[in-house]
């Protein structure tokens, strides 16, 4: 499918919204399921915070993307009344929670990532949008902050601690690649002053991982293994469908009801 | 050994209303029974996240997974704040938790009930956490310091959710038949195991006139009850939806509803653990616990390294 060639700016902004927007409610959607599961309760308390970071980020995006639309959507259109193909999170988010170490490793992964792409988006031409990031950055540098002390903690705790963080990095290696998928909508935001220029903070985002794991005593995987690709046209591991099943069948149930 | 003139004094304290504090002196057995109350709501708190988790990935709209969510999360942190204020007489959290997942420590048997539908976790919006409100109202002026303040904070969390799950159960009482259908069936469910919540009536309860006396409660059961009653019979009116209990009724001269008989042998075969959940829930927190075992281990670990190479480098 030749998904980028023919897009509007419009429609390119449309879709630039909903990659960022999938990633969270996907993601947060994974971090909710430790609520009440949590391996302390102070962890509980901070994983739940995490989950309500990410659905409300991925709530006002949505928003946003129905408002740039303008078809009379709302947030709860793109949440839940689309499939599997149609959602364009990264494989990454999607993937069952794991145990702590692996829930741990994807988190400080998707977070320092996300705080190079937002450091930069919070400076997009577009004020509404970049207000909106500008407020959701705040939270993303907690997020970071939290999940590279448990990297640390982990990594140089026990030997346990330390073999599941390192199983963790290893099983999630091959979907950070796609966290700098480029094709045509990145390049037309980027062009429109509304986009993050992923290359330009690659090298950056790689020292501070390599920096953090070798601080945790961990080995850093291969750079150049095998990368999976894809999500950003649709493609996806069959975990999204199980998940979207879940989420989505009450609402899909009564369509017509009101649930505000 | 306690003396009576020990007795006395601090007897004479609760009576003018003076608050107990961690360091003051106070009998064994007021210690033990703050121990088990608070911990006991505590554990509740805890227990109290599972029913309502349980529709965190269903939830119908954003809106209402943020608030769910929302809501499960202040659980543990009320759950937190109690077992801070009972670790002030000197017990480790670790063994409070170890007295309910291994042990004899109760919760409230609410949580043993499941949650069928979306409609359940408003309900229990409604209904659960008012019952606790009223409770926990008079719980913060309970006579022991920090359990009161803890319960004080609790409130006006509470307060909230409570506010919110009225807020819902309104909009699906006048919303698609198959929304009132689905409330309507919560209330059926969740009508009498909430009035068991405020425990066995006066004359069954065991614990209420040691409690009462020295203040670490302020009312007894039936009259939390009844308190509960006369403003949920109202709140229920409002929205058009039927308690489930044919003898529900005004009485003129008392000012009271009067309401039938609660079923007594159900409370008491929950609390012995045969609760349709019962087992479901303690597997799921020893679970939970003994999952996030390795988790402890290595944050300890990693303390005493840092800890370590601390002192060397001074």
């Amino acid at each position: 499918m030749n998904t980028t060639k023919e897009l509007t700016v419009k429609e390119s902004k449309i879709a630039y919204l909903l990659r960022l927007a999938d990633d969270r409610l996907i993601l947060g959607q994974r971090m909710s399921e430790w609520c009440g599961h949590g391996p302390v309760l102070e962890e509980d308390l901070a994983l739940a915070n995490m989950a309500l970071d990410l659905i409300g980020h991925a709530s006002s995006l949505y928003a946003y993307a129905a408002e740039v639309e303008d078809e009379g959507r709302d947030e709860d259109h793109f949440a839940y009344f689309r499939d599997d193909y149609e959602f364009t999170n990264l494989q990454l988010c999607e993937l069952p929670k794991g145990d702590f170490a692996f829930t741990i490793a994807r988190q400080f992964l998707f977070s320092s990532f996300s705080y190079f792409q937002y450091q930069q988006l919070k400076e997009a031409k577009d004020e509404q949008f970049a207000g909106m990031i500008d407020k959701h950055f705040k939270e993303i540098k907690y997020h970071l902050r939290h999940s590279r002390d448990w990297v640390l903690k982990l990594g140089d705790g026990t030997d346990e601690s330390k073999e599941r963080m390192q199983e963790a990095f290893d099983e999630l290696w091959m979907y950070t690649g796609e966290l700098f998928y480029i094709d045509g909508v990145d390049e037309m935001m980027l062009a429109d002053g509304n986009g993050a220029d992923l290359l330009s903070f690659k090298e950056e985002w790689k020292k501070l991982v390599e920096d953090t794991l070798k601080e945790a005593t961990l080995n850093v995987p291969d750079w150049d293994q095998f990368m999976m690709t894809g999500s950003r046209t649709g493609m996806h591991t069959e975990h999204l469908g199980h998940m979207l099943a879940q989420m989505q069948f009450l609402r899909r149930s009564h369509p017509d009801a009101d649930w505000k | 050994m306690e003396t009576q003139q020990q007795l006395d004094d601090f007897q004479a304290r609760i009576d003018a209303g003076e608050k107990i504090e961690p360091k003051d002196w106070m009998p064994e057995r007021y210690r033990e029974q703050i121990i088990r109350m608070g911990s006991q709501h505590a554990h509740s708190e805890i227990v109290g996240m599972l029913p309502e988790g349980n529709w965190i990935s269903r939830a119908p709209s954003l809106k209402r997974k943020l608030v769910l969510l929302a809501k499960v999360q202040d659980e543990a942190g009320h759950g937190l704040y109690l077992y801070s204020a009972i670790e002030t007489l000197g017990v480790r959290r670790s063994e409070l938790i170890d007295q309910y997942l291994y042990g004899n420590a109760k919760y409230s048997s609410i949580f043993n009930y499941p949650t069928l539908s979306y409609a359940d976790v408003c309900v229990i919006g409604w209904l659960v956490d008012g019952a606790a409100i009223v409770n926990q109202t008079k719980l913060a002026h309970s006579s022991y310091g920090p359990y009161a303040r803890a319960n004080l904070r609790i409130c006006k969390e509470e307060s909230f959710h409570k506010k919110q799950g009225y807020e819902m159960v309104a909009k699906l009482a006048e919303g698609t038949p198959a929304q009132r259908k689905m409330v309507q069936s919560a209330v059926d469910r969740f009508w009498w195991p909430t009035l068991m919540m405020f425990g066995p009536n006066d004359s069954n309860s065991p614990n209420s006139a040691e409690l009462l006396k020295w203040q670490v409660k302020l009312n007894t059961n039936d009259e939390l009850r009844q308190h509960f009653v006369d403003r949920v019979v109202m709140e229920a009116e409002a929205v058009g939806l039927t308690l489930p209990d044919p003898d529900l009724k005004f009485n003129d001269e008392t000012g009271h509803w009067e309401f039938g008989e609660i079923p007594w042998d159900e409370f008491w075969d929950v609390v012995k653990g045969n609760g349709v959940m019962n087992r479901e829930r303690m597997k799921s927190r020893r679970k939970a616990h003994e999952d996030g075992a390795w988790v402890r281990e290595a944050a300890q670990a990693y303390a005493r390294k840092k800890n370590l190479s601390r002192e060397k480098a001074s």
